[in-house]
């Protein structure tokens, strides 16, 4: 396995290079459900056209309304990010001419956004706290999305669907801080993440509530930065990532053969697995940003600052070190808070008041182990957090083996009965009762005298094997502890 | 009839409600009067049916308790404001037949408050222009003609069709928009009164957009009087635009006063320009010697950074205009120019055929001063002194009450006489200042000068003071004393 603190270096003729990332995520407010300045529907998927208002369409004479829950949304955001929140900013115009721009301008905030400077940790190992990394966020300002071009509708035209035009974006701008594909990888995760706590963005990049325009540019390791590509609209984890290895690449090499990174806007193919150019500086639109004059300056006051903080989840960092604190390795808490879903339903199971450790092993493995194999999210998990509980217990109170609690779990997934009544109706209660043991390490040594004298010889080893026999001689219902001290009675 | 259509909308107002005539001999009669003033081009489209249908409906609740305020008034509506199902074109061909499916907040009040609607009144090309004459309609032919000419007249600009529209008494009323002047200087020419409110009174929400933040409508009428009834049905908060003003409507006809004992009346002293006709500045001595007769004493303040308010307007008005006219791409409604490839032949195509010069020519500098390299120099610089301007206004505010000055440079003009776009710019170099800082102001008649046309005296009050402008409005109408209406030759 590769050493994951030495750093990426992209080999070329000339020695190594060093990657430089930064990242423009673009996160849909999908926990308004309406637009942001217009108020009409945003469900994903629906009729082309059959979610636009007047405003959408820029009719004459229609005005801009901000969505107050919107910019709700968006300032709790910034809180979740550690961002300063600019308690007075302002909708700029950015002009230009497109059929999926009705306006013939996007709302947007170029010279105040509603949030400035803020960080996100990322970890690029798991089980170790050291491999943290602070990645710097630079703003977040939010603006209007576009319609879509339907190009496939007609053999000479295309179609315009202004479903999406207006809908509320964040755009969260971070710095030029990451330096390998995995570190693109774990911050678009880990931002994905924390929006999905926060839930004003579902972070569902399938149906477009995210996306991310990617800056790459390399450098000598230590050198002064190189000229950067922005690869546009990348809609996943792994195509971030690809994107940065790919760009990389090309950028090296272009370099090394004698020629120079064109700054220019780009696009990924994913099928290809490369970048394109799509236009460069030169043909770049020269936007006339100004103050949007239909819209007054956002001021918040202190009242609203505090309802958006008051509402804040405890997000994955801080649950991940309380669950730390509960006894629960670092690994184990990485994984389960990961995700919104997983930390809900783990949350859930620790307030039924189970051991923490034993809980998180269990869900960690046992669970995902079970959903992977079913195909189930967490969310459709056929075992409820009360459920797992009422199993844990029995495990944790001695009334049955953890062998004999995976059997009651797969009861439990393929029946959806209680743990409790399956261990009463199948008679899996485990047993203490010395007498029972005893009779059945009798037999399993004097079936096995061979091996009981080589123990007794000095092959200490052998001792596991009394204890599997007795075991599997009692379905594995016996106690262990109570096996193990009666067959070292014998023994020793 | 005829005497009917010289009623003010005071005058109408008392006469249906108190049985001296039917709501529907009033839109009768001005419906006859609109169809005998084609020549004048002041409408675009009339709406007699919408006049008739609003009269009967007044007809019918009289007498049953309390009448909305409007009642029995038909009003002619400038073609900027939206109008459900009635063509709304800006003046311009690019909105040729553009039937909109909702109506403005504005005229939705005036019509809650009981108006019908006349027809739609022709305007200068998306307001910009202070002569009516960029009308993709062509111009408006002022009712006023110089003693012993025939020459046409313009109007004034850009609510042209409203001006000329109440001296002709095609209307007893309408809706202006003014964004630099656009209901004084037309309200002068045509020697009727007509007031901007404080930006954000009244809702610019289904509005042709021009300029956002200069862009207010007001009422355009005979009297002060008429004109106060008129802005308490058009003002109101409207939640659908961020910029409106979350304030009750005050009672201004209620509480109009000619009685100024106590008020001071500023002078700014930057608005004496040689260039100025000796008789505009002598109309101006004598609405301070009315003022001074009402109770008010004159004091002379100082608006200093009056000469930069038309190019900072020249600069601001533009780039918001560039801006704003994006939308008139020929994808979604209006003129679409067909045969081109691609869609940007087709933006082009469209934009060069649905826009006239004048409003190319704004596109054009609004485009240019919101450029990459330009900006800061053009519009931050613009935005700045706009601050100034305004803080001149607060400053002077501190000395007087209210303020004096000339509504336009000149009385109205030939019809194709002025072809320089800077000397039409001038029209409004005493109207300007007030838009920049976002003042209600007001245009009354003072007098007629030498050849016969009318002149007017312009009102400034403080941010939200539409009563004192009013009142100052009432005390020089009162001493004024201007009856003189245009010889009907059309």
């Amino acid at each position: 396995m590769a050493d994951l603190n030495a750093p990426y270096r992209v080999k070329g003729d000339t020695g190594d290079w060093e990657v430089v990332v930064g990242l423009e995520v673009h996160a849909q407010i999908t926990a308004t459900k309406s637009k942001l300045f217009s108020g009409a529907a945003t469900a994903f998927g629906a009729e082309p056209n059959s979610q636009v208002s007047l405003i959408d369409a820029a009719m004459p004479g229609m005005l801009p309304v901000p969505n107050k829950e919107c910019i709700r949304q968006a300032v709790r955001t910034g809180m979740a990010l550690d961002a300063v929140i600019n308690r007075w900013s302002r909708f700029d115009r950015k002009n230009y001419f497109y059929a999926d721009l009705p306006q013939g301008y996007q709302i947007s905030q170029l010279y105040h956004p509603l949030v400035g400077e803020g960080e996100v940790e990322i970890l690029l190992d798991d089980k170790d706290e050291s491999s943290a990394k602070r990645i710097g966020i630079e703003r977040i300002h939010v603006e209007q999305d576009a319609g879509k071009l339907m190009h496939d509708q007609h053999p000479t035209m295309s179609y315009v669907d202004l479903n999406r035009c207006g809908v509320a974006l964040m755009e969260i701008v971070s710095r030029p801080d990451m330096r390998s594909p995995a570190e693109a990888g774990a911050y678009l995760r880990k931002l994905r993440a924390i929006l999905r706590y926060v839930g004003s963005c579902d972070g569902n990049m399938e149906e477009g509530s995210m996306r991310a325009d990617v800056n790459v540019s390399v450098r000598k390791p230590g050198g002064d930065l190189g000229t950067r590509t922005e690869t546009k609209n990348v809609n996943s984890v792994r195509f971030v990532m690809a994107v940065v290895e790919h760009e990389a690449k090309r950028q090296v090499e272009l370099l090394e053969s004698g020629g120079a990174v064109a700054q220019e806007t780009r696009l990924f193919d994913p099928d290809k697995g490369v970048t394109r150019a799509l236009r460069s500086k030169e043909d770049a639109h020269d936007y006339r940003y100004f103050p949007d004059p239909d819209l007054l300056p956002l001021e918040l006051d202190e009242a609203f600052l505090e309802e958006c903080r008051a509402t804040l989840p405890e997000l994955p960092d801080e649950k991940r070190k309380r669950y730390e604190g509960l006894g629960i390795t670092p690994y184990n808490a990485s994984v389960l808070t990961a995700e919104v879903e997983t930390a809900r339903w783990f949350d859930d199971l620790l307030e039924s008041g189970v051991e923490a450790k034993a809980a998180a092993n269990w869900t960690a493995s046992e669970l995902f182990g079970a959903l992977n194999r079913i195909g189930k999210s967490i969310e459709d998990s056929p075992v409820s957090p009360p459920q797992a509980a009422e199993l844990l217990k029995l495990v944790a109170d001695g009334t049955i083996s953890g062998t004999i609690a995976k059997q009651v779990f797969e009861i439990m997934l393929e029946t959806g009965e209680g743990a409790g009544a399956i261990v009463e109706s199948r008679g899996l209660k485990q047993t203490s009762d010395s007498g029972e043991i005893d009779a059945e390490i009798d037999k399993i040594l004097a079936a096995n005298a061979d091996k009981v004298a080589e123990y007794k010889a000095g092959k200490q080893a052998l001792f596991g094997f009394f204890v599997g026999q007795v075991m599997k001689a009692m379905a594995g219902k016996a106690n262990p502890g109570v096996v193990n001290e009666r067959l070292r009675a014998k023994l020793d | 009839m005829s005497e009917l259509i010289s009623k003010t909308i005071t005058e109408l107002r008392d006469g249906f409600r108190g049985g001296e005539f039917s709501a529907r001999e009033i839109a009768e009669g001005y419906n006859t009067a609109v169809e005998a003033a084609r020549l004048l081009n002041a409408y675009t489209v009339t709406t007699p049916d919408d006049a008739l249908a609003a009269a009967d409906a007044a007809d019918e609740t009289r007498g049953q308790g309390d009448l909305p305020p409007l009642a029995g008034i038909p009003l002619g509506i400038k073609d900027l404001f939206a109008t459900k199902g009635v063509d709304s074109t800006a003046g311009s061909r690019i909105l040729k037949g553009f039937k909109p499916t909702y109506e403005s907040t504005v005229t939705g009040n005036l019509r809650r408050a009981g108006a019908g609607m006349l027809g739609k009144l022709n305007m200068d090309e998306f307001a910009m222009g202070s002569s009516n004459e960029t009308s993709a309609y062509g111009p408006v032919i002022s009712p006023w003609r110089r003693k012993g000419s025939n020459v046409g007249l313009t109007p004034g600009g850009s609510s042209g069709g409203s001006a000329a529209a109440v001296a002709a008494l095609i209307a007893p009323g309408a809706t202006g928009t003014d964004t630099g002047g656009s209901i004084r200087q037309p309200a002068a020419f045509a020697g009727i009164c007509g007031i901007k409110p404080t930006y954000g009174r009244c809702s610019r929400w289904g509005i042709v957009a021009f300029a956002s933040s200069l862009d207010q409508a007001g009422p355009m009428a005979k009297t002060v009087r008429d004109c106060a009834i008129l802005l308490e049905a058009m003002a109101g908060f409207d939640p659908k635009d961020s910029t409106s003003l979350d304030l009750p409507v005050p009672q201004w006809e209620a509480n109009l006063s000619s009685n100024l004992s106590g008020k001071r009346i500023g002078i700014p002293k930057e608005y004496r320009i040689d260039s100025v006709p000796a008789e505009i500045n002598a109309l101006w001595d004598r609405g301070i010697e009315w003022l001074k007769d009402a109770g008010a004493t004159p004091v002379e303040i100082s608006l200093p950074h009056t000469k930069y308010a038309l190019p900072t307007y020249y600069i601001i008005a533009p780039a918001e205009a560039s801006s704003n006219l994006a939308r008139y791409d020929g994808v979604r409604y209006g003129l679409r120019e067909e045969g081109v490839k691609t869609l940007d032949d087709m933006y082009a195509a469209t934009r060069a055929a649905g826009f006239g010069a004048e409003v190319k020519r704004r596109i054009m500098i609004g485009t240019y001063v919101l450029s990459a390299g330009f900006y800061d120099a053009y519009f931050t610089k613009a935005q700045r002194v706009r601050a100034l301007i305004k803080q001149d206004f607060a400053k002077a505010f501190e000395q007087c009450d209210v303020i004096l000055t000339p509504t336009a440079p000149s009385a109205a003009f030939g019809i194709g006489e002025t072809t320089d776009p800077l000397a039409m710019y001038l029209n409004d170099v005493f109207a300007v200042p007030a838009s920049l800082a976002g003042l209600p102001a007001m245009s009354v008649p003072g007098g007629l000068d030498a050849q016969g046309l009318p002149l007017g005296l312009h009102l400034i009050g403080n941010e939200l003071d539409e009563q004192i402008v009013l009142n100052a409005g009432l005390a020089i109408e009162e001493r004024a004393g201007f009856t003189a209406r245009p010889e009907k030759w059309w």
